[in-house]
C-alpha cells in the first residue's frame, strides 16, 4: 500500500535531478573533462621511446630496467633511435622529467594512480627539504 | 700480421696488463680478460695493524650506499664495518699471535661466499649468487622475514627496523636508499664494477690495503705481493667458503 503517491513521485523527480545536475551543468557550462597539463622537458625534443608507447608502457619498461639492472646486470638501455642509455630511475627518468610532481605525479593523479612506491627508495633530486 | 696472430698477441697484451701490473696487488682490480669473472676481495691487516684509526673503507661505503646512521647498536645497519681481530678470527690461535693484532680493528664485511646459506634460506629470491660470485640482493623482492639473517655466520646482514632516510647525513642520488622493513647487505658495489669503477672501499683506502681481485685468473698467492704471507678466511670450517681473504 501507497500512501502520498504524489509525494514520493515528487521527490523521486528531485532527487533525479540532483543526481544527473553535474552532467547538464557540465554540458552547460562547456566543461567537458578537467584538462591534464603535464610539466614537459624543455629542452629535449623526445623520450626514450616514442611518446605514445611511453604514455602506455612506461610502467613495464621501468619493471625491464629494474630487473635488467639488479637481476641481469644490464646497465644500459638502447632506445629510440639506437641511443643508448644508462638505466636508472633517477639518474635518467628525472634528470629529462626534472618537475616529477608536475608530471610523473600529476597524471598519475589524474588517472587515479596509486603514486608508486618507488619513490620511498629512489631519490627525488632537487625535491624541496631534500638532503640531495 | 694476419688475423689470428694479431688476436693472439693483443690477448696475451691485455692478460700481461691486467695480471703483472707492477708489484702491488693492493688499491687495484686484478681482472682476467675472461669474461666470467670470480670476484674476491682481499685485505691486508698489516695495513690496518699499522692504521688502527683509519676508517676510510666504511666511511666511503656509507656516503655511497646511503647508509643511516641510528647512533644506537641496536638499529644498526652496516655494510663493511671495523671490528676487533680477536672478535672477528676468535677460533683461531690467538694466544699465539703477535700480542698487540687482537685488539686491532679490521674491515669485515659480507664474504660473498662460494656456498652461501642466506641463498639457500631465502624464500622470495630476494637474495642470490651471481655467476661471477657476488651474493645480489635484490631490494625489490624483499620481504623481510630475516631468515638471511639468521642463516649468515658472519652477521654481515641488517635489517631495517626503522625508516632510515631522516638518518642518512647526505644522500648520493645516484644510490636508491631502502625502506623500513627490509635486509640489506654489502653488494660489492656491484654498481660501481658494472661501471668499471673500484668498490668505494678499495678506492678509498689511502694507506692501499684493500683489492678486488678476479680468481678466476689463477691462485691467489700467484700475485706478487701476497706470494710468501698467510692468507686466512673467517670461519672456514663451516663449509660456506668466504671470498674475503685477510692477508697477514
Ligand atoms: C626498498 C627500496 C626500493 C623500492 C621500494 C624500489 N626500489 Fe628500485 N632499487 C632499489 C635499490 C637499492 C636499487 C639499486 C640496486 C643496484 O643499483 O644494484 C634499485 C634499482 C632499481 C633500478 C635500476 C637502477 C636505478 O637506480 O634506477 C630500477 C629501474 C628500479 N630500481 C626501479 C624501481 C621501480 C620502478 C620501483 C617502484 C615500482 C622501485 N624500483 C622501487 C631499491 C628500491
Ligand atoms: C632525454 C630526455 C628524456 C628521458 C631520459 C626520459 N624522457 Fe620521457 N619524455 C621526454 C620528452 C621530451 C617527452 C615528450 C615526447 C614527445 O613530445 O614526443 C617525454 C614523454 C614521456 C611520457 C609521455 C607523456 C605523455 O604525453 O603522455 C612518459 C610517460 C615519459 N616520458 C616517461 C619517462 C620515463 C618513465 C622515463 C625513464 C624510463 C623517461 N620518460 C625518460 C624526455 C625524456
Ligand atoms: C600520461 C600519464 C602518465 C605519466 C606522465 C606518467 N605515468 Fe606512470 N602511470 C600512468 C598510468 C595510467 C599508470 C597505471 C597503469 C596501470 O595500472 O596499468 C601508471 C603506472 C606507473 C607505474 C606502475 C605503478 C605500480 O604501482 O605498479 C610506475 C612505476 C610509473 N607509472 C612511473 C612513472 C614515472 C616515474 C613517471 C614520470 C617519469 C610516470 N610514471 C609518468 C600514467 C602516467
Amino acid at each position: 500500500m501507497v500512501y502520498d503517491k504524489g509525494k514520493v513521485i515528487t521527490g523521486l523527480v528531485v532527487f533525479l535531478i540532483i543526481l544527473l545536475s553535474p552532467l547538464w551543468y557540465n554540458a552547460l557550462s562547456g566543461k567537458v573533462e578537467p584538462s591534464l597539463k603535464l610539466s614537459m622537458p624543455k629542452e629535449e625534443k623526445s623520450c626514450i621511446e616514442e611518446r605514445m608507447f611511453m604514455r602506455s608502457n612506461h610502467m613495464d619498461l621501468l619493471i625491464k630496467w629494474r630487473d635488467d639492472a639488479v637481476r641481469k646486470g644490464i646497465r644500459t638501455y638502447k632506445g629510440l633511435d639506437g641511443k643508448v642509455y644508462r638505466i636508472s630511475l633517477t639518474g635518467t627518468c628525472l634528470s629529462c622529467h626534472i618537475d616529477k610532481a608536475g608530471f610523473c605525479d600529476r597524471c598519475h593523479g589524474y588517472s587515479g594512480v596509486k603514486t608508486p612506491k618507488c619513490w620511498d627508495c629512489h631519490n627525488i633530486p632537487k625535491e624541496e627539504g631534500s638532503k640531495v | 700480421m694476419d688475423r689470428r696472430k694479431f688476436i693472439k698477441i693483443t690477448g696475451i697484451t691485455l692478460a700481461g696488463v691486467t695480471l703483472g701490473m707492477g708489484d702491488s696487488l693492493f688499491g687495484k682490480v686484478y681482472a682476467s680478460p675472461q669474461n666470467v669473472k670470480r670476484w674476491a676481495m682481499v685485505i691486508d691487516i698489516g695495513v690496518c695493524l699499522k692504521n688502527p684509526e683509519c676508517r676510510d673503507c666504511v666511511d666511503a661505503c656509507v656516503l655511497t650506499h646511503n647508509i643511516p646512521d641510528f647512533n644506537n647498536r641496536k638499529d644498526e645497519v652496516k655494510w663493511i664495518w671495523k671490528a676487533r681481530y680477536g672478535d672477528v678470527f676468535h677460533d683461531s690461535a690467538l694466544e699465539l699471535t703477535k700480542e698487540r693484532l687482537p685488539s686491532i680493528p679490521i674491515p669485515v664485511l659480507c664474504n660473498h661466499c662460494e656456498n652461501p646459506p642466506c641463498v639457500k634460506v631465502c624464500p622470495t629470491k630476494a637474495t642470490w649468487k651471481r655467476e661471477d660470485g657476488i651474493v645480489m640482493m635484490d631490494y625489490h623482492r624483499c620481504i623481510g622475514c630475516r631468515y638471511c639473517m639468521a642463516a649468515c655466520p658472519y652477521g654481515a646482514r641488517s635489517f631495517n627496523w626503522r625508516e632510515p632516510r631522516p638518518y642518512i647525513k647526505k644522500i648520493n642520488p645516484d644510490y636508491p636508499t631502502r625502506t623500513k622493513g627490509v635486509v640489506e647487505k654489502c653488494s660489492l658495489c656491484e654498481e660501481r664494477i658494472a661501471l668499471n669503477k673500484l668498490p668505494a672501499c678499495v678506492e678509498a683506502c689511502k694507506h692501499k690495503g684493500m683489492a678486488l681481485v678476479d680468481t678466476s685468473a689463477g691462485r691467489l698467492d700467484s700475485y706478487p705481493s701476497i706470494k710468501d704471507r698467510h692468507i686466512i678466511a673467517r670461519k672456514t670450517h663451516l663449509g660456506t667458503k668466504p671470498r674475503v681473504y685477510y692477508v697477514l
